[in-house]
C-alpha cells in the first residue's frame, strides 16, 4: 500500500472514530416515554387530520366535478 | 499497537457502547406501548383526480405550500406544474437532461428545482414572464437523488456521490457538504423547525444532520437494504423510512433507535416513497408492486391500500393541509386520493 493510501485510510478511520464519539455521547430517553409522547401528539392532532377523520363532500376541494347546468 | 489498529479498536468499543446505551432505554416498543390506543379507522380513499400529461415514467412530485399547486418530474424530459383542484396543467418546464430523479417546490411558490443523472440541481423561476433557469448547481460527483428548498436562497441536495450539500442560490456554490454516508444518498427530509434534516442512503443507514454546523448528530441502523424514502413526523421527534428491504421503520430521535417496523410477510416489494398524514397517524408508502399501502404508524397495522396504478408507485406526497394524498407512478399518471 502506498503511503498516500495508508494516510487516507488513517484519516478515514479518525473521522469514523470522531463521528462515533459524537453519537455515543448523546442523551437518550426511554422508548416508553418516546412512544407516549408520539401517541399524545397523534391523539391531540387526530381531529385536524382530514385523511383520518374523513372529509365532508361539501368541504372537499377534490370532490367529483358535477356537470354544470346553465339556468 | 499501530494507530490504525488503535482506531479500529476504539471504533468497535464505541459501537458496543452505543448499542448498550440504546438497549438500556429499550424498555418497550411502540406497538406494545400503543396496545391500548383505539385502532385507526379502516381508510378507504377514492381517486378524485387522475392527472394525465406526462409521456413517460414519473419519478418525483412535490406539493406547493399553497396546498393546490404541485410539480411532477418525468423522464419524458419535463417538469409539469399542476393545479390539483382543476386537474389542469399550469406550466411545463422543458429539461436540458431528461434523466430526472427529483423535483421540489420552494416554500414561496416562486421557484422549482430538479436534477438527476446530469449530477446537477437546476433551479427555475416560475414567476418571470417566461420561466427562466436561475441557477445550475454543479458540484456533485454523482446523480442528484433528492432536493429540498429551505427558502428562495438555500437548497439542500442528496447525491449518488454519498454526500448531501447545502447551496447558496445567490452564489450557486455549496455552503456546507455533509459527509458520512458510505453509500449513494437516496432521499432527504427537512425537520419541521428547519434546523436539521435527515438523509437515507444505499448504506442502509438514516442520518440526522445539523444544517448549520454540518455535523452528523445521529445514525440509525436496522434496514438491510437501500433507504429510498424518508420523512419527519410532524412532531419533529421521529422519522419514518422506506427501504428496498420491503419494510418501513419509525426511528425516534430522542430514544435514538427504531421503535416500530411496518412489514408484512406477504409484501416482498421494495418501498419507493412515503408520506405521512397531518397528525402522523397514517403512513402512505408506495411500493414496487404498483400499490400504496396505508399503515397505522402507532400500531404497525395495515389499514388500507391505494390501488389503481398500472406500474410502480414512484412518489407520494401529502400537502401541508393534509387534505389528500398524491401518488405518482411509472405508468405516467398522478392520482389524487381522499
Amino acid at each position: 500500500m502506498s503511503s498516500k493510501q495508508s494516510s487516507n485510510n488513517i484519516t478515514q478511520a479518525r473521522r469514523t472514530v470522531q463521528q462515533l464519539r459524537i453519537e455515543a455521547n448523546i442523551e437518550r430517553i426511554k422508548v416508553s416515554k418516546a412512544s407516549a409522547d408520539l401517541m399524545h401528539y397523534c391523539s391531540e392532532h387526530a381531529k385536524y387530520d382530514p385523511l383520518l377523520m374523513g372529509i365532508p363532500t361539501s368541504e372537499n376541494p377534490f370532490k367529483d366535478k358535477k356537470p354544470c347546468t346553465i339556468l | 499497537m499501530g494507530e490504525m489498529e488503535q482506531m479500529k479498536k476504539e471504533a468497535e468499543g464505541l459501537k458496543t457502547q452505543i448499542e448498550a446505551a440504546r438497549k438500556a432505554v429499550n424498555d418497550t416498543d411502540m406497538a406494545s406501548a400503543a396496545a391500548g390506543v383505539a385502532p385507526a379507522p379502516r381508510v378507504q380513499l377514492k381517486t378524485r383526480r387522475t392527472l394525465k400529461g406526462h409521456l413517460a415514467k414519473i419519478y418525483a412530485m412535490h406539493w406547493c405550500t399553497d396546498n393546490r399547486l404541485m410539480v411532477s418530474a418525468s423522464q419524458d424530459g419535463k417538469l409539469l406544474i399542476w393545479d390539483s383542484h382543476s386537474g389542469n396543467k399550469v406550466n411545463a418546464v422543458p429539461l436540458k437532461s431528461s434523466w430526472v430523479m427529483t423535483c421540489a417546490y420552494a416554500p414561496s411558490g416562486n421557484l422549482v428545482a430538479s436534477g438527476g443523472l446530469d449530477n446537477m440541481c437546476t433551479v427555475y423561476n416560475l414567476k418571470t414572464p417566461v420561466i427562466k433557469t436561475v441557477k445550475e448547481l454543479d458540484a456533485h460527483a454523482g446523480y442528484l437523488s433528492c432536493c429540498r428548498f429551505l427558502s428562495d436562497n438555500e437548497i439542500l441536495t442528496a447525491s449518488g456521490d454519498t454526500t448531501c450539500a447545502l447551496w447558496d442560490l445567490e452564489t450557486g456554490k455549496q455552503t456546507t457538504v455533509f459527509l458520512s454516508h458510505v453509500g449513494d444518498c437516496m432521499c432527504l427530509a427537512l425537520s419541521p423547525d428547519n434546523n436539521s434534516f435527515i438523509s437515507g442512503a444505499c448504506d442502509s443507514l438514516a442520518k440526522l444532520w445539523d444544517i448549520r454546523d454540518g455535523q452528523c448528530k445521529q445514525t440509525f441502523l436496522g434496514h438491510t437494504s437501500d433507504i429510498n424514502a424518508i420523512s419527519f413526523l410532524p412532531s419533529g421527534n421521529a422519522v419514518v423510512t422506506g427501504s428496498d428491504d420491503c419494510t418501513c421503520k419509525m426511528y425516534d430521535l430522542r430514544a435514538d433507535q427504531e421503535v416500530i417496523c411496518y412489514q408484512d410477510a406477504a409484501l416482498n416489494s421494495g418501498v419507493t416513497s412515503l408520506a405521512l398524514s397531518m397528525s402522523g397517524r397514517l403512513v402512505f408508502a408506495g411500493y414496487d408492486d404498483f400499490n400504496c399501502n396505508i399503515w397505522d404508524s402507532l400500531k404497525g397495522e395495515k389499514v388500507g391500500v391505494l390501488s389503481g396504478h398500472d406500474n410502480r408507485v414512484s412518489c407520494t406526497g401529502v400537502p401541508a393541509d393534509g387534505m389528500c394524498v398524491c401518488t405518482g407512478s411509472w405508468d405516467s399518471f398522478l392520482k389524487i386520493w381522499n
